[in-house]
C-alpha cells in the first residue's frame, strides 16, 4: 500500500509536538500518510514554502495565517486553519536586574501586581532616556499581541512608553546579555535558555494573560484543502491522535527524547521535559513552578479552532494598527478558522465535537459543559487577565459602526 | 544598484558577488555577521537585498522591511504577482529577494536570475564536498579496520577486507559501517 506524501514546514519549538509525534509516533501512517517534516528557522521561509508549494501545510504563528490571508506583507493568499496546534507556551522573560524590580525572582506572581510595576518601570527608563526594548517573534505573532494586550491593559503607552522590536528566538539569550533587549517573549525552550545561562528571568507567562490563548496553527492553502479534502483530514486525525499521546504521562520520557533529539529541536530534553509538564523554570537557581496550563495542546477540545480566537487576533491587529478594522476583512479572518472542516475530520474518531464555531472569549470562569454535536465537552476557565471578554459579535457590529460612521 | 547579500556562508556570499560583479554590477556588498545585521542593513540601505531562506534573522529583516516601508526607501520581496515562476525558481534555489519600491522588474530579473544559478551551484558543490567527505572518512574507517584485525587476528590485509565484506554481507549493511561499528566496540571492549 502506497502512502500519501504530506510535507510540513516546522520550527524547532516545543508546540511543534503534534506534528513531529504524528509521524515519529506512527499516527500519520495509520493514516496512510508518510509525513515528511521539514525544518526551517524562520516564519518567513516556513511560510514561503507553504506559498509556493513546497510544502503541503506548516506549523504556524497564528496571526500570520490571518494576515498572509488579508494581504498583509505578501500577497494576499487565502489560507485555512483546520486544526489548532497548541495554546500559549509562551512567556515574558526580562533581564534579571529588570525583573527583580517587577516581580518575586524566581517565582510565579500576579500578573496585575507585575503589570503596574512594569509601567514604573517603564516610566523609569522612559524618563532616565532609555525606552525599554522588548523582543518579540514576529509582528504578526501572539507574542506580540498577548504581549501589547497585556502591557496597554498595565496602563503603559505602547506609542510612547516602549519599544517592541522582533528578535530571532535563538539569538534572544544573546541579545540579552548583550543589553540590545530589555526583554523578550517568546516561545519553549528559548525562555528556557535565557534562564539556564543566567541572562534572563522569567516574569509571567502568556498563559497567566490569557488562559486559553491561541498561539500555533495547522495551516495549509485553502485552495490545496479543497482540492485535497481527505488527506487533509487524514493528516488531522494523526494530528489528534498526537496530541492524545503527548497528554499521557507515561509517555513523557518517549517524547521528551524525540523532540529533543537533533533533527527537530536539538536541545536540552531537561528543559524540553519541564516545558511538557507544566514547569516552569522562572530564574537560574530556582526550583521549577508548576505553571497550570502553561502549555495546552490537547485537552478540552483544545485543538478545535474557534472563529472567536481569529476574531480576537484580528482586534489585536487592529489595535495595534497593522489593519484598519472594517467589517468584511474581520470576516475573512474569522474565516481563516474552519472548525467545519475539524468536525468533519474527526468526527469519525468519535471524539468531542463543539456544537458552536465562536464563543465569548475569556467569559468561563468556572469549568462548564458546552454544546456539542458529538461527545461530550467539558471547558475549563479561559480568563483573561483583566477579566474582560471579547464578543465576537459585538465586535463585529463596533466595525459596522465605525464604518458606518466614516 | 545596490545589492546587499545576506548570507551566513563567506564562501557562498563571495560566490554570488562573484556572478553579480560579472553580470555588470559593483556595488555590492557581503554581509555575513550576525551581530549588527539589521543595523548594517540600515545603514547601506540598499536596493535589493539577497537573503539565504535558512537565514534564522529573516524575520528581524523583514520587520526592518517593514518599518522601513514607513520612511523613505520602501522594500518588500519581490512579489511583482506576473513574477510568480521567479520567486518558485528563486525559493527553491534557497534564496529571498527583497527590492526597494519602484524598481524596474526586468532589472531585478537579470539579479534573480544570477543569484538562483549561483545558488544552485554552491550548493551542487557542496553536495559534492560532502560526498568526497563522506567517502574520504569511509575509507579511513575501512583503513583503520583493517589494521586492527591484522593486528588481533593475524589475518593478512586481503583476509582482513574479506572478513570485513562477509560481516557486511551477512548482515545487509555496508562495509564501511561494519567497519565503524567494529573500531567503536574496540574502543568500549578496550576500556574494560
Amino acid at each position: 500500500m502506497s502512502l500519501i506524501t504530506v510535507r510540513l514546514g516546522f520550527l524547532p519549538l516545543v508546540d511543534a509536538a503534534l506534528p513531529i509525534l504524528a509521524k515519529e509516533l506512527g499516527f500519520a501512517e495509520e493514516e496512510g500518510l508518510d509525513l515528511v517534516l521539514v525544518r526551517d528557522m524562520s516564519w518567513a521561509t516556513v511560510l514561503d514554502r507553504l506559498l509556493y508549494g513546497h510544502s503541503d501545510a506548516a506549523h504556524l504563528v497564528a496571526p500570520l495565517a490571518i494576515a498572509t490571508t488579508l494581504g498583509l506583507g505578501r500577497p494576499a493568499v487565502s489560507l485555512s486553519v483546520p486544526f489548532v496546534l497548541g495554546l500559549n507556551g509562551n512567556a515574558i522573560t526580562l533581564r534579571p536586574e529588570l525583573a527583580a524590580k517587577v516581580t518575586d525572582v524566581g517565582r510565579s506572581g500576579d500578573i496585575i501586581d507585575i503589570g503596574s510595576r512594569m509601567k514604573a518601570l517603564t516610566l523609569e527608563s522612559k524618563a532616565a532616556g532609555r525606552k525599554l526594548r522588548l523582543g518579540v517573534v514576529h509582528r504578526y505573532s501572539s507574542h506580540n499581541y498577548m504581549l501589547r494586550y497585556w502591557l496597554s491593559g498595565s496602563g503603559i503607552n505602547l506609542s510612547e512608553d516602549v519599544d517592541i522590536v522582533t528578535i530571532s528566538p535563538p539569538f534572544a539569550a544573546d541579545a540579552l546579555a548583550a543589553h540590545e533587549v530589555d526583554g523578550i517573549c517568546v516561545g519553549a525552550p528559548w525562555n528556557s535558555v535565557a534562564v539556564e545561562r543566567g541572562v534572563g528571568v522569567v516574569i509571567a507567562t502568556t498563559s497567566q494573560i490569557w488562559r486559553r490563548g491561541v498561539e500555533k496553527v495547522l495551516a495549509m492553502k485553502t485552495a490545496r484543502m479543497d482540492a485535497e479534502p481527505e488527506t487533509m483530514n487524514r493528516l488531522l486525525r494523526a494530528l489528534y491522535k498526537a496530541g492524545v499521546a503527548f497528554v499521557d504521562p507515561s509517555r513523557l520520557d518517549e517524547i521528551t527524547t524525540i523532540l529533543s533529539s537533533r533533527k527537530y529541536l536539538d536541545g536540552s530534553s531537561a528543559a524540553i521535559g519541564r516545558v511538557v509538564q507544566d514547569l516552569v523554570l522562572f530564574a537560574q537557581n530556582a526550583d521549577p513552578v508548576h505553571v497550570p496550563d502553561f502549555m495546552f495542546q490537547h485537552r478540552e477540545a483544545a485543538n478545535f479552532p474557534w472563529a472567536s480566537q481569529a476574531g480576537w487576533l484580528y482586534s489585536q491587529m487592529v489595535s495595534a494598527g497593522h489593519v484598519t478594522g472594517n467589517a468584511e476583512d474581520y470576516d475573512l479572518a474569522q474565516r481563516v478558522f474552519r472548525p467545519d472542516i475539524y468536525r468533519a475530520a474527526l468526527g469519525p474518531l468519535g471524539v468531542p465535537l463543539p456544537g458552536a464555531s465562536a464563543k465569548i472569549e475569556g467569559s468561563i470562569t468556572n469549568p462548564i459543559g458546552v454544546g456539542t454535536t458529538q461527545g461530550r465537552l467539558i471547558l475549563g476557565t479561559d480568563g483573561f487577565f483583566d477579566g474582560s471578554r471579547f464578543d465576537p459579535e459585538a465586535y463585529r457590529k463596533q466595525l459596522e459602526n465605525a464604518d458606518f460612521a466614516q | 544598484m545596490r545589492i546587499a547579500v545576506v548570507d551566513e556562508s563567506p564562501a557562498r556570499g563571495a560566490v554570488i558577488a562573484e556572478g553579480l560583479e560579472a553580470s555588470g554590477i559593483t556595488d555590492i556588498t557581503v554581509l555575513v555577521e550576525r551581530h549588527g545585521l539589521v543595523a548594517q542593513i540600515e545603514k547601506l540601505s540598499p536596493d535589493v537585498v539577497l537573503i539565504d531562506l535558512a537565514n534564522p534573522r529573516r524575520d528581524e529583516l523583514e520587520e526592518l522591511f517593514a518599518v522601513s516601508r514607513a520612511i523613505s526607501r520602501p522594500i518588500a520581496m519581490f512579489v511583482d504577482q506576473a513574477d510568480e515562476k521567479s520567486i518558485e525558481a528563486a525559493i527553491d534555489a534557497g534564496v529571498s529577494a527583497y527590492v526597494v519600491d519602484g524598481m524596474k522588474p526586468e532589472r531585478i530579473r537579470s539579479v534573480l536570475d544570477v543569484a538562483i544559478k549561483r545558488f544552485h551551484a554552491f550548493s551542487r558543490l557542496r553536495s559534492e564536498l560532502d560526498e568526497a567527505r563522506g567517502q574520504l572518512a569511509e575509507r579511513k574507517a575501512i583503513d583503520e579496520a583493517k589494521a586492527l584485525l591484522m593486528k588481533k587476528r593475524g589475518l593478512d590485509e586481503p583476509g582482513a577486507y574479506a572478513a570485513l565484506r562477509k560481516a557486511a554481507m551477512d548482515s545487509g549493511r555496508k562495509i564501511a559501517d561494519v567497519a565503524d561499528a567494529l573500531l567503536t566496540a574496540d574502543k568500549l571492549l578496550g576500556e574494560l
